[in-house]
């Protein structure tokens, strides 16, 4: 049925005053205040995408430097293993001293300094402090064991009910359905009957892992793991590496010396081929990096303008956007976990392919 | 003059959102002729667009 004239009218008009609103907004605040509250939501931003060394779920004044939280262990190699807690350098404001060197934080990394935290810049801007190797429990860590430790537990339950009777009980009724879905839509047949059991195992864990992780990332606790580009990394080095080991002649071949090809055509391929298989993994790790990056980013940005127009429409729409957003977000943790299984099906599958055709 | 970068990002989105659009209109096709082919078709329609987007995001990551 379509809507009468007016209402559609009153819609579309709706939507511009909010607009004008807006625009009148923007003009009679000052320029410079405008700008400020800019810049600190594009600082706030930059600061939720990255990794930190505390834990901070709000702050409560930022002059005082007060946040609600707890600190992290960190654990440096500065000539010698280092371990003291994040409070020590309270939230960046502070120099921690630990055995008579200096650290300070600069952009959420830890840099070695003197008493006073000084920190020298070259040329273009950046830190020339030394930076000493850093195996933090970061936010990010913390969060990996935690997913692990759960995945562990929820998975060793349902295992564990299997016993004795066909149907599990408890979360387990709710985890079948999913694995099968991965046993009988992604792995059976992109690997084929013969060699999906093998692999079963990772694809599991990998589709669990990266879908719990994003679904953390969308809670209010600020976690993002997999906007880090070294976790995506990691994930897609695991889907490289199994390719790589378990791949059987067949697939090298097909790299360096396909069959039925010309001689000259087999040189120019090869090196073509093998970039490819670099460029597998690498797309894997970009893929996910992004998409997690780009919904984080686009969320805050939106939430943010909360701040940028001060009426109640700015608020409201943001509000309504924000919220659109989180549910479509919810679908992209889904999605993006299951086309990271998929793929990483695909490439194996290439691996274990047998050619009984030549 | 200068092209500015991130123009060439855009256009490179831009592509990425056509050759996306396509890719779902063509599976919508495919279903609408052989619904019972679903599953088969939206897999291979989520690998090709997840494919595409992995260029798109690359531009726009070098912008």
């Amino acid at each position: 049925m379509q809507k009468p004239f007016y209402v559609r009218f009153l819609l579309v008009a709706t939507f511009l005053l909010g607009f004008t609103a807006f625009a009148q907004d923007e003009d009679a605040s000052s320029g410079n205040e405008q700008g400020s509250v800019k810049a600190e939501i594009k600082e706030f931003i930059a600061h939720h995408l990255l990794d930190s060394h505390d834990f901070t779920l709000f702050t409560i004044d930022e002059e005082k430097n007060t946040h609600f939280g707890f600190p992290l262990p960190v654990i440096i190699w500065d000539d010698g293993l280092k371990v003291f807690m994040s409070s020590k350098f309270d939230h960046g404001q502070s120099v921690a001293e630990v055995d008579g060197n200096y650290y300070a934080l600069y952009h959420g990394k830890i840099v070695k300094t003197d008493a006073q935290g000084t920190i020298n810049y070259d040329e273009e801007g950046h830190a020339t402090n030394a930076k000493p190797l850093d195996f933090s429990i970061t936010k990010n860590v913390v969060f990996i064991i935690a997913v692990s430790l759960l995945m562990i537990f929820m998975f060793r339950k349902m295992a564990k009910s299997y016993s004795g009777s066909m149907l599990p009980k408890g979360i387990g009724r709710g985890l079948e359905p999913i694995i099968l879905y991965i046993r009988d839509d992604i792995a059976i047949p992109n690997i084929g009957e013969k060699h999906y059991k093998k692999y079963m195992g990772y694809l599991l864990t990998v589709f669990f892992f990266i879908w719990i992780i994003n679904l953390l990332g969308l809670s209010p606790l600020g976690v993002n793991v997999t906007n880090n580009i070294a976790v995506t990394l990691c994930l897609a080095l695991f889907t490289y590496f199994i390719t790589a080991f378990t791949a059987n002649k067949n697939y090298w071949k097909h790299i360096f010396w396909m069959p039925d090809v010309p001689v000259f055509m087999k040189i120019v391929l090869a090196p073509i081929e093998l970039l490819g298989t670099f460029i597998k993994p690498f797309s894997l790790m970009i893929r996910l990096y992004a998409n997690i990056t780009a919904g984080h980013l686009i969320l805050m940005s939106i939430l943010g303008m909360m701040f940028i127009f001060k009426t109640w429409i700015g608020s409201s729409m943001s509000f309504v956007l924000a919220s659109a957003l989180s549910f479509l977000e919810l679908l992209v943790a889904a999605l993006q976990a299951y086309i990271f299984t998929m793929l990483s099906a695909l490439y194996f599958g290439m691996a274990v392919e047998e050619h009984d055709d030549h | 003059m200068e092209i500015p970068t991130i123009l060439g990002a855009g256009l490179i989105v831009v592509g990425a959102a056509f050759g996306i659009g396509k890719i779902g209109s063509s599976a919508m096709d495919a279903i609408a002729r052989q619904p019972e082919a679903s599953g088969k078709i939206q897999t291979a329609m989520l690998i090709a667009a997840a494919l595409i987007e992995g260029i798109g995001f690359a531009a726009l990551f070098a912008a």
